[in-house]
């Protein structure tokens, strides 16, 4: 397996309910205690140690939990699109299982990041809410996730809905793309990027730390709520199953 | 080929006579526009402002009222299953029925457009971009919204769901179509239309796909 390395074959052999249900139990409370860390650490030095932006003043310390909470929302929505074309083409009910769960704390993250955003906006721009690019993606992002929970809960056959939902999240997925772009085209409020820009980080130093833990946190906090979520809708599933027969 | 004309004709036939609900589409979109009026209030300035954008959500709306004619009404007398399982494959099926869609729902607005934009007191200048706009974008709502009609053709009341699936995957349409009109208003060069163009060619190019496939899942067992 150590020589394998990452590759499909063994990725599958996770895939086996059994399987993952021994394995994420084993992986839980330690990555819970990495989240623990991770956010504790960044959420420390983000409010205690880092100084006053000398623009922003502590309203900066703001962007440590938006910054964080929009990456997990897109990585999100990635992680939704890869399990729903895994679902797809391996018809593997674990895939369908993973996309399903992670739909509501994608929204949740959208949901946060836009909060935060307006608590921001409302110091710095003077108002909660402008239609700039950013935000309105990020609302488009929120009503898609809304969409594709309902469309999840609209149908009743667990395989149809399923297979309905991909087919949904990977149209959304070129989508969400093209409306990037086209909110882009249509305003621009929002400062650019400063973390990823070209010739390397715009940020101070001060703030980087912080904000790489946090981002860490978030994401250590997704993937753990969300193997919770996956183990919770598993063992849902064989519940039904076992009072069907029983039935 | 002839079995493509055939279905378009065919779905034309069933939109237009009685029963069919082309001409509510349309009545439905001039009494949206109609509306606005009354609720932002009657300043000319403003209406001529807003007029692009108003007629272009106005033409969601209507587009997306008469989705469920894509799929439903031959799901429910079984006659999509004999089209599925006739000689032209689902995807030609699906861009027929989306073709028939348009010719009696998106054109028809179109032409209607520019009455209704009278009415908000578009400036002169404005006209050939709001048609031009809407003859490029409403194909892209008929795609995209055949997807809608797809995924929901099983979900009881599908109409409640369909507008949060589709409202944001057509937004870039509404975004290019109401800001091509806004920017021939002032006089700008006018970027937007190779990008609706382009939104609206690709939408029309992949949603057969999609919707097939999502109808085909509808069909099984």
């Amino acid at each position: 397996m150590s020589e394998r390395g990452l590759s499909w074959a063994n990725l599958f052999e996770f895939a086996n309910p059994k399987r993952f249900l021994d394995v994420s139990g084993w992986i839980i409370p330690w990555l819970a205690a990495l989240t623990a860390i991770l956010i504790g650490a960044g959420l420390y030095l983000g409010l205690f140690v880092v100084p006053p932006d000398y623009q922003q003043g502590d309203t900066v310390k703001i962007m440590f939990i938006h910054v964080p909470a929009a990456l997990t929302a897109m990585f999100a929505y990635g992680a939704i699109a890869f399990a729903s074309l895994i679902g797809l083409v391996n018809r593997h009910p674990l895939a369908d299982v993973a996309a399903k769960t992670a739909a509501p704390l994608g929204a949740t993250f959208t949901a946060l990041a836009l909060i935060t955003g307006s608590l921001w906006g409302r110091p710095m721009w003077g108002t909660y809410w402008v239609w700039d690019a950013r935000l309105t993606s990020f609302l488009i992002l929120f009503f898609l996730y809304l969409g594709y929970i309902a469309l999840w809960n609209a149908i009743e056959d667990e395989v149809r809905a399923a297979k309905a939902a991909a087919i949904l999240a990977l149209v959304g997925v070129v989508d969400v793309i093209i409306v990037k772009y086209s909110v882009e085209w249509w305003s621009t409020l929002h400062q650019g990027d400063s973390l990823f820009a070209q010739g390397g980080t715009l940020i101070a130093p001060v703030f980087k730390w912080p904000l790489f833990l946090m981002m860490g946190g978030y994401t250590a906090l997704f993937i753990l709520l969300w193997l919770i979520r996956i183990r919770t809708e598993i063992l849902a599933r064989r519940t039904r199953a076992l009072l069907r027969r029983e039935a | 080929m002839n079995a493509f004309l055939a279905l378009l004709v065919r779905d034309m036939r069933l939109a237009t006579r009685a029963g069919g609900s082309a001409m509510l589409a349309v009545a439905f979109f001039a009494a949206v526009a109609a509306l606005v009026p009354l609720g932002v209030g009657a300043d000319l300035k403003l209406l001529g402002r807003i007029a692009g954008g108003v007629l272009w959500v106005a033409a969601v709306l209507a587009a997306l009222l008469s989705l469920d004619r894509i799929f439903q009404s031959d799901f429910e007398d079984g006659s999509l299953e004999l089209l599925v399982l006739g000689p032209l494959p689902s995807e030609a099926v699906a861009l027929a029925k989306i073709c028939a869609h348009w010719l009696t729902t998106g054109l028809p607005l179109t032409i209607l457009s520019p009455v209704l934009a009278l009415l908000f007191n578009l400036p002169a200048r404005g006209y050939d971009a709001l048609i031009a706009s809407l003859a490029l974008g409403t194909p892209a709502i008929s795609a995209i919204g055949a997807i809608g009609a797809g995924l929901t053709l099983t979900v009881r009341r599908g109409g409640l769901i369909l507008p949060l699936l589709i409202l944001p995957l057509i937004s870039p349409a509404v975004i290019f179509g109401a800001g091509a009109i806004l920017a021939s208003l002032d006089g700008l060069s006018n970027g937007a239309f190779p990008l609706l163009g382009a939104f609206s060619f690709v939408a029309v190019l992949l949603s057969p796909f999609a919707a097939a496939a999502a109808v085909r899942l509808n069909l099984q067992g």
